[in-house]
């Protein structure tokens, strides 16, 4: 079988960048099940509270440690928008700064965290909606967590010599995506633990 | 210039034809011995392990049946006491459909889905290579359990209060709640990618429109994975927690619900039936155009069905619940969206009879396990319109009625077709064909032994004999008709015996399959059987949803890749125009490393809730090792 060359790919790029990249989709398809598995604990919430007779069934949660998770996890959002415009024009001393500076950000919501679930004023084995409180938080943090390992990891990357690379600015955006919906993520969750009661 | 040592800038198209492909191998092969094959990102050798991984589960799935079937061959059977044979039915069922049933479809769109459209290999090759290690982790647990006499014993929905603390003793539940995190984090792992790879790694020319039904069906069942599985991920934590470090989700003493979990549960249950399901539509639908040799009938009717039905999967789940005694309004919502998934599914069934209609039918044996499927299919239907009514599902609920239901939708649905796509495929993943003497032995004994076995299920669910009991007295009068089930379920299994004799002596000693034996139009028929590491030496280019039958003569292909790096071509989501020349991970031992932390994390937090903690430093220290760049001309730009 002889094959018809109909065409020439060589002036393509080598990789990637931004939507058109794999990375980014995957990225999306893991913020979307992730995203469902939040849904859904907050959709336990809302049953178990719809069941129940007296809602919440402990004092409303303190407002002042997750409100400053929020405020920190809210302005993140500014560096962590320049640093994927950084990355996205390759520009290795500014976002090598911004790495830092996010890794920083995402140790001090974890801080705070230690005095979020005090603050709830139920542990989770004494009822239901101890339960499902602690482990929304404990979800959330979870993905703190793993996204400051994510980060860290990626700001010692970006100061040895594999940092100079397209590749390594493709992983930077696709981190600050992510970190973005971890943010977003936890609005919700925020206004179902703190406010709800108060209604 | 020698293979393996081509400098970045020299191009396929300036090299002699034969050197291209000892180059394309020198990079993309797996390397013989055993640390190539444990560390081979390679999709096809992959999604052969998982097939035949998936298929012994079968086998041993299908044994549990049988000592079923012994059991209750006749009244007052002393062979398998109660708690046996509680730990048995769990097994079969929790075996099969997540041990057997939702990796097997997702294995045949490993190794098929990038030669389908195109490519070399499937995106995030390694996370496809954890994701089967962590699949066969979670197998060995459930089944050690099993031979260590504490399998679980509560069902395959595991229902609260039976599974949680005050009742499941033991860890047999948790043993359960572990296997479903092993078998669903595989899963994700296997949706994400299929979706990827379909969504930007499509042969340039092949739109959305020009798709191959099957990468379709496969599409939309790696979202319905990606939106269903993590409620059952949820459900199986919150009861591991209710068990292991005392949350009250599922207690009603302390302001939980046990129907609580019978949302959650069908809430995934339910798309689970199309998880499976919807892979088969897909082989049915190649198998029906590529043997009525012609184009199908009502293209965009059938993708339209597959995403209604994706959808509607979702509106289902408190049919199963119709006993529960929920609210009226609601029942009358979910018969309303139960019956509606008849109309997808009788527009694909018109579709194919359509096709066969106006083609000229080839009656080889992927075909008569259509044809199968085509009349044990719509029974199963059929008793699923009934079942979907409130007074006639609580009058059946927990009888053999619904038994004989979804066996009929599950293997009538899924298995057949599936055996007619090994049969339809095995050339391709073996290079041999089967026997297509022995195939038509297969298809009849499995078609008459199945509808045997099972039909007469109906029967006996309306006599009144409920599921999951261990046996029954003499004055019942089930007797006779139990016992023509069990004889029955002989000539089924005896069908399957002849089915695994036919895969494994072909293997050796089947006739050498040419490139497309069938005459097929998609393009996995393009490359030698069994395809090269690579694939394909030049990726194709196609003009139409039936390449292979459109340019018979000069396939069309793109070049100008690189030849020192594996590389493969990212075109757009919709047209699939080529966006960039992307490289693909090379062969990587982390994925066996981090599976095995993740199993260690996972097993032992069985014992103890701190094992979450100091399990999870392992796991961090193998994805660093997975992530860190090896100075790979795959890792630079």
């Amino acid at each position: 079988v002889t094959e018809k060359r109909v065409l020439d790919l060589s002036g393509l790029p080598l990789h990637a960048m931004g939507s058109a990249s794999p990375t980014w989709w995957g990225t999306l398809g893991f913020m979307l099940l992730e995203g469902s598995g939040f849904a859904l604990v907050i959709a336990i919430y809302l049953y178990l509270g719809s069941l129940a007779r007296e809602w919440p069934p402990a004092p409303p949660p303190d407002l002042l440690p997750g409100t400053l998770v929020t405020l920190v996890l809210l302005a993140s959002l500014v560096p962590n928008f320049f640093i994927a415009r950084w990355a996205e024009r390759l520009d290795l001393p500014k976002v090598r700064v911004a790495i830092v500076a996010m890794s920083i950000l995402g140790i001090i919501p974890l801080v705070i965290r230690v005095f979020e679930f005090p603050a709830m004023h139920v542990s989770w084995d004494s009822n239901a909606y101890g339960s499902v409180v602690w482990t929304l938080l404990g979800l959330h943090t979870t993905h703190l967590i793993t996204d400051l390992g994510d980060t860290a990891v990626l700001a010692v990357l970006m100061f040895t010599r594999h940092g100079q690379n397209k590749r390594r600015f493709g992983d930077v955006q696709d981190n600050a995506l992510y970190w973005n919906f971890v943010v977003l993520t936890w609005l919700p969750i925020y206004f179902c633990i703190y406010f709800l009661p108060r209604l | 210039m020698k293979p393996g040592e081509v400098p970045p800038d020299i191009r396929d198209t300036e090299v002699p034809p034969g050197f291209l492909q000892a180059q394309l191998e020198t990079i993309w092969r797996t390397p013989r011995g055993l640390l190539g094959a444990l560390a081979t990102v390679d999709h096809k050798i992959i999604g052969r392990r998982y097939i035949v991984t998936a298929f012994v589960f079968l086998a041993l799935g299908g044994v549990l049946a049988l000592l079923m079937r012994l059991q209750l061959s006749r009244p007052e059977n002393r062979l398998i006491g109660p708690d046996l044979y509680n730990q048995i039915f769990t097994m079969h069922g929790a075996n099969m459909m997540f041990l057997f049933a939702v990796p097997v479809m997702e294995a045949v769109a490993v190794y098929l889905v990038p030669l389908i459209i195109g490519t070399r290999n499937i995106a995030f090759p390694r996370l496809n290579a954890f994701s089967y290690w962590i699949y066969l982790a979670g197998g060995i647990l459930l089944w050690t359990s099993f031979a260590l006499d504490m399998a679980p014993d509560v069902g395959w929905f595991a229902y609260v209060p039976l599974s949680g603390p005050q009742y499941g003793s033991g860890k047999r539940a948790d043993i359960w709640a572990q296997m479903i995190t092993f078998t669903e984090v595989s899963a994700l792992a296997v949706a994400v990618e299929i979706v990827v790879t379909v969504l930007k790694q499509r042969a340039p020319g092949m739109s959305l429109d020009r798709i191959p039904l099957f990468v379709w069906s496969m599409l939309v069942t790696a979202f319905l994975i990606i939106l269903a599985m993590p409620a059952i991920m949820v459900a199986s934590t919150a009861l591991i927690l209710d068990r292991l470090v005392g949350t009250h989700f599922f207690n009603p003493a302390e302001g939980g619900d046990v129907l609580l979990w019978q949302h959650l549960f069908w809430f995934f249950g339910h798309p689970e039936v199309y998880i499976i399901f919807l892979p088969a539509v897909g082989m049915v639908s190649t198998i029906v155009i590529s043997f009525s040799r012609q184009p199908v009938f009502g293209y965009l009717a059938l993708v339209l069905a597959l995403i209604t039905t994706g959808v509607l999967a979702f509106g289902l789940w408190v049919h199963h619940m119709f006993a529960t005694g929920l609210p009226r309004l609601g029942e009358s919502f979910f018969t309303a969206s139960s019956m509606s998934i008849a109309i997808p599914a009788g527009i694909q069934i018109f579709c194919w009879l359509a096709t066969l209609w106006l083609g000229r039918p080839v009656y080889r044996t992927p075909l008569l396990f259509v044809l199968a499927f085509f009349f044990t299919f719509i029974i199963g239907g059929l008793s699923g319109v009934m079942v979907a009514s409130v007074p006639l599902d609580t009058q059946v609920h927990d009888t053999y009625f619904v038994v004989a239901h979804f066996h009929y939708v599950l293997i009538g649905g899924a298995v057949f077709p599936l055996l007619g796509a090994i049969y339809y495929w095995y050339p391709k993943i073996v290079g041999r064909m089967m026997s297509e003497r022995l195939g038509r032995w297969v298809a009849f004994l499995v078609f008459v032994g199945f509808n045997l076995t099972f039909f007469p299920m109906h029967i006996l669910g309306l006599q009144g004999m409920t599921r999951r009991i261990f046996t029954y007295q003499v004055e019942m009068g089930w007797g006779g008709l139990n016992l023509f089930v069990s004889l029955s379920a002989l000539i089924l299994a005896s069908g399957f015996a002849l089915f695994f004799f036919d895969a494994i002596r072909s293997a050796r000693h089947g006739p050498v399959a040419a490139e497309n034996p069938w005459g097929a139009p998609t393009l996995e028929w393009a490359t030698t059987s069994p395809p090269p590491s690579y694939n394909f030496a030049c990726i194709p280019v196609v003009a139409s949803g039936y390449p292979l039958w459109d340019q018979p003569e000069a396939p069309m292909v793109a070049t100008g890749l690189r030849l020192d790096r594996r590389e493969l071509v990212i075109t757009s989501v919709a047209d699939a125009r080529p966006e960039a020349r992307e490289s693909s991970p090379a062969n990587s031992i982390w994925p066996l490393w981090t599976a095995l932390a993740t199993t260690l994390m996972l097993i032992s937090s069985i014992f103890t809730p701190w094992a979450v903690v100091w399990g999870a430093v392992p796991i961090a220290v193998a994805l660093i090792g997975w992530f860190w760049p090896k100075g790979t001309p795959e890792d630079e730009a």
